[in-house]
């Protein structure tokens, strides 16, 4: 590239010898080599957004195992590839720094935060479930049939996939729970 | 609708574009508002005045569309000559029992065609179960069909004075437009014109909708909103035909999908009632009170016992009621609010908080967090630590020194979930459809799914059992499902198909009319058969909107049978012809002898609109081929319920608990069937009371989500709007000597929190009853934590604890509280303050 070529390709330039500065008198030779995350992207995965019960369509941009964009699915017959400001940031609620992702444990009456491993967390648990289910556990009430515990209970929010609230349902009522609700009566 | 669904209102935008007129009524101006063609604000907590009106404008004018109403409704049955109206009992219906705060429905059904005809099975808590009244009654309500006669006696012409429609009519006479101007704080004019407008919509050639959230449900008549607005839709011809309907926008993604498969105490997947303690002894008497025997819920044994050989498998055989048995049993409210009060009482032990945070989310705030305090364990799966994973070492009581983190015995395990992208798996959104989403990436660190979570919970639980009795239901639990991955997730298509159902033959069943009551199919949740017809996962579908009709039946999959419009024959008239060739949308073939139209038919595709039930026909046998309304007991639209609600067969105004003005129309003030909870933690302010003379109503922003948990972390929004604030009136503002972009304080009995004043003009001051009512504005998304890059105090923390009958809901969205100038006063001085203005 000559200096005269590359000097002519430099912005400020041509936006001096009176082109317009808001067209492509402001490209420059990086903005040319500049693609969107888009279209670099080893996958896209078909989704929805988690905030509102519009269920707009996302379409979610994946690089080297990791989600690099999120945008509206212009299939989408609800949405029509649009996303409100929730939905066009829900990119950070999966990658933003601050996110905790390693399980974290609180002894009875403690005052700090402990590490816990996952699979002990679990046992740890499940350990209280079974306990607790046969300490609580009660057969009739008021002489009839309950077989059920009131010592254990749940809340869930309502943005469970129907395959976790089938789940949860499921093993809850065969442990005898019956306190299990949702945000959907919130 | 703009503000909370905001992608969801460019189809208000797309319908004003071809000319409809959108009104928007709220106390509030906002960008809804701005893009409406009339503003009416209203004081929070009287619409039923205003959609009572509107009914009185449409019976007394002649406006209802009177060949629908004849053959869809129950216009022309007659109503029991005990039938007391709250027009003789100056705001009560008849079977009122003022000690248990319950009615008894008895006096509310229709009088039979035949006289000694027998009541019809089921009707044991529609004809006078009282002593079952919390059991039996409200939690069932939502659940299975409310039951009635299906042959009542019928006046077609709409004279006899105790048929529906001039039952109806005395009922709302009083509801004028001068009270929606004294109680509402409508005037007259705005009141005729959106009545006008709401008449000339409606018809053969148009139709008028109503969309509606959480401001016309978290309410102590919350159930009877919806229904005024169900009786208005009906009287107009409105239900079952395009443009038509009442619009539920539900606030969270797969909102609906949690209560379709509920994590909800009171029902089982599909609607089914859970049984009570002492009246569902066995299947067989949990069938005879389950639902209606006539309609779709006739078919309740099918939907029942496949659900529980799909929990049980070959354990649950014809010889042992396909271990009905196992299924635990209900003894009144196991709401979350008296669960709450449980944990306190110490009652409840251990607590499991998934993707929910009622420490800010709640209403009572202080009270949901003494629950918690008061647990032995606590589980609390989220994607940030929320304030009621912290609220031992942070909360507010720790602040004011009530409660010291050495003092809470709550053991508490934070397990970081899998964000929407890292699992598969389906939401529903607020129209029935289910949308499955790939997964993109895999959850990082601990972070795992709900379903990874209580997959392997439940493996681990079951091989801690003993060889007990009380351990056989989780023994016997199908709970098999294939895992991928390093760890070991569960595939949750397998669990889509088991919800699916299958066949005696194993394979995928498509519909649920092919579900058996012998125990050969299999069903997690029968308004969800055919998700996974022909062995395909439905939800998934994704042809593109642009290369489908409107309807758009190729994407995703709708419950139930991909009906994207619920009653649907409603859009043809009683011969099966449009009504209009303009709302043609689904109509009789005469020629091919079938339904057909833009959508899948709401009715039984062959049932001619000439069928007619014959005697003693039951399920949808018993419903005629002009009857729409296919789940309910009769096929018709209910102007007036004979059973099914726990606080009147129609809709009356009460005041909110909390109010600051009389009842104009009544002298029951507020509902008498409200659930109050006389308790310590949770006091109210009392009614009329000039210590807290001012409307206080909650609300959300576009950039926030609920109480902030998904919403306050993320920089983009958390920039959006950085901080808590409550809005008011100029006239307010210098009532009180409030400034813009200063401080206030918010007081109720139950709590006081700061916040930065918004004085606008969008929040009005009303005119009524001589008097002028201000209301102030609060968004709830703030909390003290919560991993939050901004923070603020909770507005839940004002709320009381004080629900609907029917449903349990809360009342958060008309209370009452001061504010004055400044910060609130920290530490013991707020505790002093706040009792302050309960003493007096
Ligand atoms: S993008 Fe906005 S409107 Fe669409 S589903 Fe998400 S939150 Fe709702």
């Amino acid at each position: 590239m000559g200096a005269r070529e590359w000097a002519g390709r430099w912005p400020v330039l041509r936006q001096l010898a009176g082109q317009d500065p808001r067209r492509d008198a402001a490209r420059s030779a990086r903005t040319d080599a500049l693609v969107p995350r888009t279209a670099t992207a080893d996958s896209v995965a078909r989704s929805v957004c988690p905030y509102c019960a519009v269920g707009c369509g996302q379409l979610v941009y994946v690089k080297d195992g990791k989600v690099t964009q999120i945008e509206g699915d212009p299939d989408s017959p609800i949405s029509r590839g649009r996303l409100c400001p929730k939905g066009s940031a829900s990119k950070q609620l999966v990658t933003r720094p601050g996110r905790v992702t390693e399980v974290l444990y609180r002894r009875p009456h403690g005052t700090g935060w402990e590490r816990l491993d996952l699979e002990r967390a679990m046992d740890m648990i499940a350990d209280r479930v079974v306990e607790t289910r046969r300490r609580t556990w009660e057969q009739t009430c008021e002489g009839e049939q309950v077989r059920r515990t009131l010592g254990i209970a749940s809340l869930g929010g309502a943005t469970l996939d129907n395959e976790e609230n089938y789940l949860m349902k499921k093993l809850y009522t065969a442990m005898g729970a019956v306190q299990i609700e949702n945000q959907a009566r919130i | 609708m703009a503000e909370c669904h905001p992608v969801g209102f460019q189809w208000v935008m797309e319908a004003k574009a071809r000319g409809t007129k959108v009104f928007h009524i709220d106390p509030r101006f906002t960008r809804t508002s701005a893009m409406a063609d009339h503003h009416v604000p209203i004081r929070a907590g009287s619409d039923i005045v205003l959609l009572g009106a509107l009914i009185n404008h449409v019976l007394s004018g002649g406006h209802d569309f009177r060949e629908y109403v004849l053959a869809y409704t129950n216009a022309a049955d007659i109503v029991s000559a005990e039938f007391r109206d709250t027009e003789d009992l100056d705001g009560l219906f008849s079977g009122f029992d003022a000690e248990s705060r319950t009615y008894d429905p008895a006096s509310w059904s229709y009088e039979p065609a035949e006289e000694g005809e027998a009541a019809p099975r089921g009707g044991e808590h529609a004809g006078g179960g009282r002593h079952h009244a919390e059991t039996a009654r409200p939690d069932q309500y939502g659940s299975g069909g409310a039951t009635a006669h299906p042959r009542p006696r019928r006046d077609e012409t709409l004279t006899h004075p105790r048929c529906v429609y001039q039952l109806l009519k005395r009922h709302f006479s009083r509801y004028s437009p001068e009270m929606v101007e004294q109680m509402c704080g409508i005037p007259a004019a705005d009141f005729h014109r959106l009545a006008a407008a709401v008449v000339a919509a409606s018809g053969r050639e148009h139709t008028t909708a109503w969309v509606y959230s959480v401001g016309w449900t978290q309410h102590t008549v919350g159930v009877q909103y919806i229904r005024s607005a169900a009786i208005l839709q009906l009287l107009l011809g409105n239900m079952g035909r395009p443009g038509g309907g009442i619009l539920a926008l539900r606030g969270h993604a797969s909102i609906q999908g949690s209560t379709d498969i509920p994590t909800l105490f009171n029902i089982l997947p599909g609607y089914l009632p859970m049984p009570k303690a002492g009246v569902n002894r066995g299947l067989e008497e949990y069938l005879a009170h389950a639902a209606t025997d006539t309609g779709f819920w006739g078919n309740k044994r099918s939907y029942l016992v496949s659900l529980l050989k799909s929990w049980w498998g070959d354990a649950a055989t014809a010889a042992n009621d396909y271990c009905y048995d196992y299924l635990p049993r209900l003894t009144g409210d196991h709401g979350t609010y008296s669960t709450v009060l449980g944990q306190i009482d110490g009652t409840v032990k251990g607590y499991f908080v998934v993707g929910e945070n009622p420490a800010v989310g709640s209403s009572g705030g202080r009270t949901q967090r003494l629950g918690l305090a008061g647990l032995e364990w606590l589980v609390v799966r989220d994607m940030t630590l929320i304030e009621t994973a912290t609220f031992w070492r942070d909360g507010p009581e720790i602040e004011t020194g009530e409660l010291r983190p050495e003092d809470i015995g709550t053991e508490v395990f934070f397990l970081p979930a899998a964000s929407h992208v890292e699992k598969e798996g389906t939401f529903t959104q607020t129209q029935r459809l289910l949308q499955w989403r790939e997964k993109a990436v895999e959850p990082p660190g601990d972070c795992r799914s709900d379903l990874w979570f209580y997959y392997h919970l439940g493996k681990r639980i079951r091989q801690r059992l003993a060889d007990d009795e009380i351990d056989r239901p989780l023994r016997d639990l199908t709970w098999d499902y294939p895992e991928h991955g390093e760890s070991r997730e569960p595939s949750a298509e397998a669990v889509l198909r088991e919800i699916n159902g299958t066949g005696p033959d194993g394979r995928a069943l498509s519909s649920y009319l092919d579900l058996k009551a012998d125990g050969s199919t299999r069903c997690g949740c029968w308004i969800y058969c055919g998700v996974y017809a022909d062995e395909v996962n439905q939800a998934a579908r994704r042809k593109p909107g642009g290369e489908q009709s409107l309807v758009a039946p190729e994407w995703g999959w709708a419950w139930p049978l991909n009906r994207r419009m619920l009653y649907n024959r409603a859009s043809a008239d009683p011969r099966g012809r449009p009504w209009s060739e303009r709302k043609a949308y689904v109509w009789w073939d005469e020629e091919r002898g079938e339904w057909t139209g833009a959508d899948v038919p709401d009715f039984e595709r062959d049932k001619s609109p000439d069928y007619r039930p014959p005697p003693g026909a039951t399920a949808q046998a018993a419903i005629s081929g002009t009857d729409p309304f296919i789940m309910q007991a009769d096929g018709k639209g209910w102007l007036f319920a004979p059973s099914g609600l726990g606080d009147g067969p129609l809709p009356a105004h009460y005041e909110p608990h909390e109010s600051p003005l009389p009842n104009l129309l009544y002298g029951q003030r507020a509902n008498p069937a409200r659930k109050i909870y006389d308790r310590p933690e949770t006091p109210y302010n009392p009614a009329g009371s000039s210590r807290f003379p001012y409307v206080l109503t909650t609300y959300r922003l576009t950039e926030h989500h609920t109480a902030g948990g998904m919403s306050r972390t993320l920089p983009y929004l958390a920039e959006l709007q950085p901080e808590m604030f409550c809005e008011v009136s100029p006239e307010l503002a210098a009532e009180r000597g409030l400034v813009n972009g200063g401080w206030a304080t918010i007081v109720t009995s139950r709590a006081a929190i700061e916040a930065r004043v918004l004085v606008s003009g969008r929040v009005r001051a009303l005119r009524l009853q001589g008097r002028t009512i201000h209301q102030v504005g609060v968004p709830y998304h703030w909390g003290w934590a919560g991993g939050g890059v901004v923070t603020g105090d909770a507005a839940n923390d004002l709320m009381p604890i004080v629900l609907d009958p029917n449903v349990y809901i809360q009342e958060g969205k008309a209370s009452t509280c001061d504010i004055r100038p400044g910060r609130r006063p920290t530490g013991r001085a707020l505790l002093d303050l706040i009792e302050e203005y309960r003493r007096e």
